[in-house]
């Protein structure tokens, strides 16, 4: 499963209950203002560090570049570009948007 | 432009308004929107203070560069807000604190306000107007 | 939205006819919508109109017409940056004809 998250996590609990529901091996990528949870300091960056043990977890770059992140990934994030993305979404048989 | 610019409306009654932005700037418009809010706005010579708080002080980001969503950077119009004669800019440092964000990543010059300021600088407004 | 046809090129305008892609702007655009406006561009026009687009590169707007005197009056002096003057080369709006002329958008909260 393809896990897409678009809000932000300093605002809505979507990428907190995404990576508790997400089972081990799941991928997750971050569009939007999802990507801030990804970055150094962000108060989200302990679950996405320790949700990176069972998950795949990926932020989208020309989203983190647009806010002036794209220095402040945190380590064990990979950075994908469109193409990734669309790469990603044809690598997953299945696919849930958390809105 | 120039009518309202050159309108007096007589009153002379200045108020405090605040204009309190509490989101990020690219998944939703409320950012841009207030922006062209308070520049509208800036005409009325009223009492005027911006807050950034919660992600809203992802909008003062230094280093956005927003080619690749295609979008316009409308980070670089903060700058524009002095000749604006806005001059109260205010951020929320429990906000920063929990992006892991201090004053130097930010693209115009601000005040930093604690908790407690910042509490005291919203409860004294006549007027605050969110975003 | 409407197309005219500048110097041989296909442009696209809005309603008021603005400029809708300001990275498509060169003199020829700026000399067609001065002729729109009624506006025999000299080098004091230009001199707005080049100023005009340099605040855009740098603040991504386009600057009321009190900000924009104010700007002015500091970067070519006090005898260029009042109302008077501005008038007189954009007897219609610096802003509003000054900013057509150079690309720009309508400037924020132009009524």
């Amino acid at each position: 499963m393809l896990h897409i998250v678009n809000k932000s996590a300093t605002e809505r609990s979507s990428l907190e209950s995404c990576l508790r529901l997400a089972t081990k091996g799941s991928a997750v990528l971050l569009i939007e203002d999802a990507v801030y949870a990804a970055t150094n300091g962000n108060a989200a960056a302990a679950k996405i560090q320790a949700a990176a043990a069972d998950l795949k977890i990926y932020a989208l770059g020309p989203d983190l570049a647009a806010r002036g992140m794209a220095g402040r990934v945190l380590g064990g994030v990979n950075v994908v570009d469109y193409g990734g993305f669309v790469d990603l979404v044809a690598e997953h048989s299945n696919c849930q948007s958390w809105l | 432009m120039s009518d309202m610019d050159e309108m007096d409306d007589g009153s002379g009654i200045v108020k405090k308004f605040m204009f309190l932005n509490r989101k990020a700037p690219h998944g939703t418009v409320y950012a841009l929107e207030g922006l062209e809010v308070v520049l509208i706005t800036a005409a009325f010579d009223q009492d005027v203070s911006m807050v950034f708080t919660d992600d809203g002080v992802y909008q003062l980001m230094k280093g956005i560069d927003t080619k690749g969503i295609e979008v316009k950077d409308f980070s670089k119009t903060y700058r524009a807000l002095e000749g604006y004669d806005i001059e109260k800019l205010y951020v929320d440092q429990v906000s920063l604190d929990a992006r892991g964000l201090t004053e130097d990543d930010l693209i115009v010059d601000v005040t930093v306000l604690s908790n407690d300021e910042m509490a005291n600088l919203m409860a004294e407004q006549d007027v605050v107007i969110s975003f | 939205m409407p197309m005219v046809n500048i110097a041989g090129k296909e442009v696209e305008v809005d309603e008021e006819g603005y400029l809708v892609d300001l990275s498509q702007w060169n003199e020829d655009i700026a000399k067609y919508m001065a002729v729109e406006e009624k506006v025999d561009l000299t080098d004091s026009h230009w001199e707005v109109v080049n100023f005009l687009r340099e605040y855009y590169a740098e603040y991504q707007i386009a600057p009321a017409v009190r900000v924009l005197t104010k700007a002015i009056g500091k970067k070519l002096g006090p005898e260029k940056g009042n109302n008077k003057y501005l008038y007189e080369l954009f007897p219609y709006g610096p802003a509003k004809q000054a900013c057509k002329i150079a690309g720009l958008p309508k400037p924020t909260g132009c009524i």
